[in-house]
């Protein structure tokens, strides 16, 4: 049974159509990355996979895990185990990043029947993944995402993600906005998160963030619809055509961006 | 009887019973009892109760006076050069003249001279309501800190059942002078609590007060401030109402001299029916230049019941000076619940963190590091208990 299964997925915001019938599926242990230009749905199906309520679902469905996914609240699909990494990230002042962490790690484990960590054991636990996403301990006691800079809110989800340990980690435009050394931290995180029980789906406008966090597999979203889907050379073709050499043009699809 | 005469009866009727005192303060009580009988308790006609009905208090049978604090003072044993400080700041409206009408005794501070006063000094006030009685209770409390003194202050109110309290606390800050203020309101949720507080600051004197409503059916702040040359006045509130609770809060900084500077912050947290009201009146003198002001009032509406009230009153006769003012109105931000939610985070905990994230604002700015903890932890308490506050 496939981790995620998508079938001709359909949602509006307001009253306009952005997914015109997605199907996708994705088993346990892939990498799908989902290219496309600004306003093809990308940041859309990313945000309606982890239940934005923004986004009207119209049509379809979604099975994960073999539950129907579209049933689940927000943060019931958070607990078991899906993960967004935002584009955007939200600044939260007056909660700190340490507090809303420790809450979510320990609802996650709540619901995975295992027992919640005290602040010592999380700060044990957290330690190590800080090191390694190169983030300083005092962002712990600042509020969420406020005043922090482009790279560090980028770097934070991925943080974020390495704590929570997703079952399917959807990363939206996650390359956006960091320079090459940032991009090849955040990179390297994701990598280090890559198992057979993990699968991920990376979105993305380049192909820049796919030769450090390399796909199994590549779709092309244009006009909500995935219009072409490939190997990891789908990805390099786009890079050396661009998406007119599929016949999509970018500047009609900028007016519709969500 | 009309229904006024009769209200009138009912306190002139607790009024004579007081114990005689001595003569001057007899003469105080007479001629503040008097000025309330020909006031009589404000109605929603008044422009300053406009959004503020104190019918309810107005057609209650109040049935004795509650004891004052232990450590309060007879007012006969006032000191002389202290008496003259009593009933000279606060305005005389009704409420401020029930409460002289009642003066028996008193929390009195006096700060001599250049002394420091390190530790908070505790003001508690509790009037407990029983079954059958509806104690009324007139806490006053007269604070002199001489010119380079320094004090914090904290007045707590609290009680159980059904009761009225109508306090005044009168400040003198002498030129030079320090007082940083907390005024927690934590009423029982029957009380009516109606409290006028107010300030007179002396040349470059500093006042901080953070002024927290949590309890009572009915409450109403009136902060004043006067300020002199190079005053500053720091004026913060907080303000959270469920249920069918309603709070006002009226502030008046007056700045009678040039280089004053006065800054006011009030948020407010409304659900259920609750219903608030902020009413921020800033008044520049034709003196005083180079004044600077800002006053800011931020309002959390969580339900579709609760009503906020809020407006700015600027009257400004000096060219020369700088007062901005805003408010707004507003619900928790989407995108903020999402994201909380999206960590797996339930919706539930996730707007009582967003809650009091808003409330912390206020709750950070205040000193005392054990009332900032005990404030946090009954805050935590009451988002809990209500879960969609």
């Amino acid at each position: 049974m496939a981790l995620l299964e998508i079938k001709d997925l359909h949602a509006t915001v307001g009253d306009r159509e952005i997914l015109k019938g997605i199907d996708l599926t994705v088993e346990a242990g892939e990498v799908h990355a989902i290219m496309g230009p600004n306003g093809s749905g990308k940041s859309t199906l990313a945000q309606v996979l982890a239940g934005r309520e923004l986004y009207h679902v119209t049509g379809g469905q979604v099975t994960y895990d073999g539950k129907d996914l579209l049933a689940l609240s927000p943060e019931d699909r958070a607990r078991e185990g899906i993960f967004l990494a935002f584009q955007y990230p939200v600044e939260i002042p007056g909660v700190s990043n340490m507090y809303f962490l420790k809450a979510a790690l320990n609802t996650i484990r709540k619901h995975r029947n295992l027992p919640e960590l005290d602040a010592m054991d999380f700060l044990e636990r957290i330690r190590e993944k800080m090191t390694a996403m190169n983030m300083d301990q005092t962002l712990l006691n600042r509020p969420v995402n406020a005043g922090f800079s482009g790279g560090e809110k980028k770097r934070n989800e991925i943080f974020q993600m390495a704590v929570l340990e997703p079952r399917l980690a959807i990363l939206d435009e996650t390359d956006s906005g960091l320079d090459i050394d940032a991009l090849k931290l955040v990179a390297a995180g994701v990598n280090a998160m890559r198992s057979a029980e993990r699968a991920m789906i990376v979105v993305t406008h380049y192909q820049r963030l796919l030769s450090e966090i390399v796909p199994d597999y590549v779709h092309v979203l244009a006009d909500g619809r995935i219009v072409k889907s490939g190997g990891k050379e789908l990805a390099l073709e786009l890079e050396a055509g661009g998406y007119a050499a599929l016949g999509i043009q970018e500047e009609a699809e900028a007016v519709g961006k969500a | 009887m009309t229904a006024v005469a009769e209200q009138i009866g009912n306190w002139l009727e607790q009024f004579t019973q007081q114990e005689p005192a001595e003569p001057w303060l007899q003469k105080l009580r007479d001629s503040a009892f008097a000025r309330f009988t020909e006031l009589g308790f404000p109605t929603t006609r008044d422009e300053e109760w406009r959004y503020t009905n104190v019918a309810p208090i107005a057609r209650a049978n109040f049935v004795g006076q509650a004891p004052g604090l232990p450590s309060n003072v007879p007012v006969a044993s006032l000191p002389e050069i202290d008496r003259e400080h009593l009933g000279r700041y606060a305005p005389q409206n009704a409420f401020v003249a029930l409460n002289t009408a009642f003066l028996r005794d008193i929390a009195f501070v006096r700060v001599a001279r250049g002394t420091v006063v390190v530790q908070p000094i505790e003001i508690n006030h509790v009037v407990s309501g029983q079954a059958g009685s509806l104690p009324h209770a007139h806490p006053r409390t007269l604070i002199v800190v001489a010119p380079g003194a320094q004090c914090t202050i904290v007045e707590t109110y609290k009680g159980t059942g059904h009761y009225f309290t109508n306090a005044v606390t009168e400040i003198v800050a002498g030129d030079g002078a320090v007082i940083d203020h907390y005024k927690i309101e934590r009423e029982s949720p029957e009380a009516f609590h109606i409290a006028t507080m107010q300030v007179s600051l002396g040349r470059s004197a500093n006042f901080t007060t953070h002024n927290i409503s949590l309890g009572g059916a009915l409450v109403r702040n009136d902060i004043g401030a006067t300020l002199s040359e190079g005053a500053e006045a720091t004026v913060n509130g907080l303000y959270l109402v469920n249920g069918t609770q309603h709070v006002d809060n009226h502030t008046v900084i007056d700045h009678a001299k040039p280089h004053g500077s006065s800054h006011e912050l009030y948020k407010g947290i409304l659900d259920g029916h609750a219903s608030a009201v902020f009413n921020g009146r800033i008044i520049v003198r034709k003196d005083a230049q180079k004044t600077d002001s800002k006053q800011t009032n931020k309002n959390l509406v969580l339900s579709d019941d609760a009503v906020i009230d809020t407006k700015p009153e600027l009257q400004i006769f000096a060219d020369d000076v700088r007062c901005t003012h805003g408010a707004t109105i507003g619900q928790l931000d989407a995108e903020s619940l999402f994201y909380l939610q999206s960590r797996g985070i339930g919706k539930a905990q996730a707007r009582s963190l967003l809650t009091q994230a808003f409330a912390q604002d206020i709750i950070d700015r205040i000193k005392i590091p054990e009332l900032r903890n005990q404030l946090e932890k009954v805050l935590s308490e009451k988002f809990h208990e209500h879960g969609n506050y």
